[in-house]
């Protein structure tokens, strides 16, 4: 059978593309991209921790939902922002939008 | 190798490769319909772990929802985007070395637990009722589940204004 070690090694190799994702990349929409697979890296631990730890309480699975829902509320507000900034600034590209840097 | 490993194994190496197509690859369309194959993946995972409701939610939320969302964002914004030029700053080899030396420590740290090699357990019946009930049971989880909608609310209500395109005040 599968230990719960493959799991968590897999998050975390997820939840680092994820992050080269966002540090590296310079389009906004490819940085909130990067974002979603990070979360995914923590959702499949959460699930994996509740299915392994502690299935008999179903914490891990709420919790991964609550996940759910912060995700999609995150990624309209952040596409509408994006959208937002193209409008008024033509651009996005993360770091022509700099305005708040001395 | 049992059967349920090398599905583990075969899913890993796709939901990985297409990880990193999302994070390398110059058209922004196709990095979005990579996404999609990684999500993909990660509900085939989620049916591993006996979460039939998350992997429905993944798929309906998250590529029915999310990937859309992201497209269509990639579509309005594309004009100037292109395919010209790279499309990582100048320190992304920094971010691939913080990258990797994050996933050899986290790697290094979980293998000194003891609970690392925990062998799967016998799968609870049902899961699907017990989370039904703990999401509506004022003793479990009733209170984040409506915040959580409110949360939801507020964010998709707050995301039209921001989108709002209001000719007539300010902007361009």
């Amino acid at each position: 059978m599968i230990p719960l070690s493959w799991y968590l090694v897999f998050a975390a190799a997820l939840f680092c593309i994820g992050l080269f994702g966002v540090l590296a990349r310079k389009n906004a929409i490819a940085i909130l991209m990067g974002i979603e697979l990070m979360l995914n890296a923590v959702n499949i631990n959460l699930v994996a921790f509740w299915f392994y730890r502690a299935p008999e309480a179903i914490a891990g699975q709420a919790f991964a939902v609550m996940v759910f829902a912060v995700a999609a509320a995150e990624v309209a507000v952040g596409l509408a922002l994006i959208i937002s900034i193209y409008r008024r600034r033509n651009t996005v590209i993360a770091d022509n939008v700099d305005m708040l840097k001395f | 190798m049992t059967p349920l490993q090398i599905i583990f194994l075969i899913t890993a190496v796709v939901t990985l490769g297409s990880a990193l197509m999302v994070v390398t690859t110059r058209n922004l369309v196709h990095a979005a319909l990579w996404l999609i194959v990684t999500l993909f993946g990660v509900a085939v995972y989620y049916v591993l772990l006996n979460a039939g409701f998350l992997a429905v939610a993944q798929v309906v939320i998250y590529i029915g929802a999310i990937a859309i969302l992201v497209i269509f964002a990639v579509m309005m914004t594309r004009r100037l985007v292109g395919e010209s030029g790279p499309q990582v700053n100048k320190i992304w080899w920094l971010a691939a070395l913080l990258a990797v030396v994050l996933f050899a420590s986290m790697v290094a740290v979980l293998s000194t637990w003891s609970g690392f090699t925990t062998p799967a357990p016998v799968p609870v019946e049902d899961p699907l009722v017990m989370l039904g009930q703990a999401l509506v049971d004022p003793q479990g989880y009733l209170l984040p589940f409506e915040l959580a909608s409110v949360l939801l609310l507020a964010a998709l209500v707050g995301a039209i204004m921001i989108a709002w395109d209001r000719k007539d005040v300010g902007g361009e």
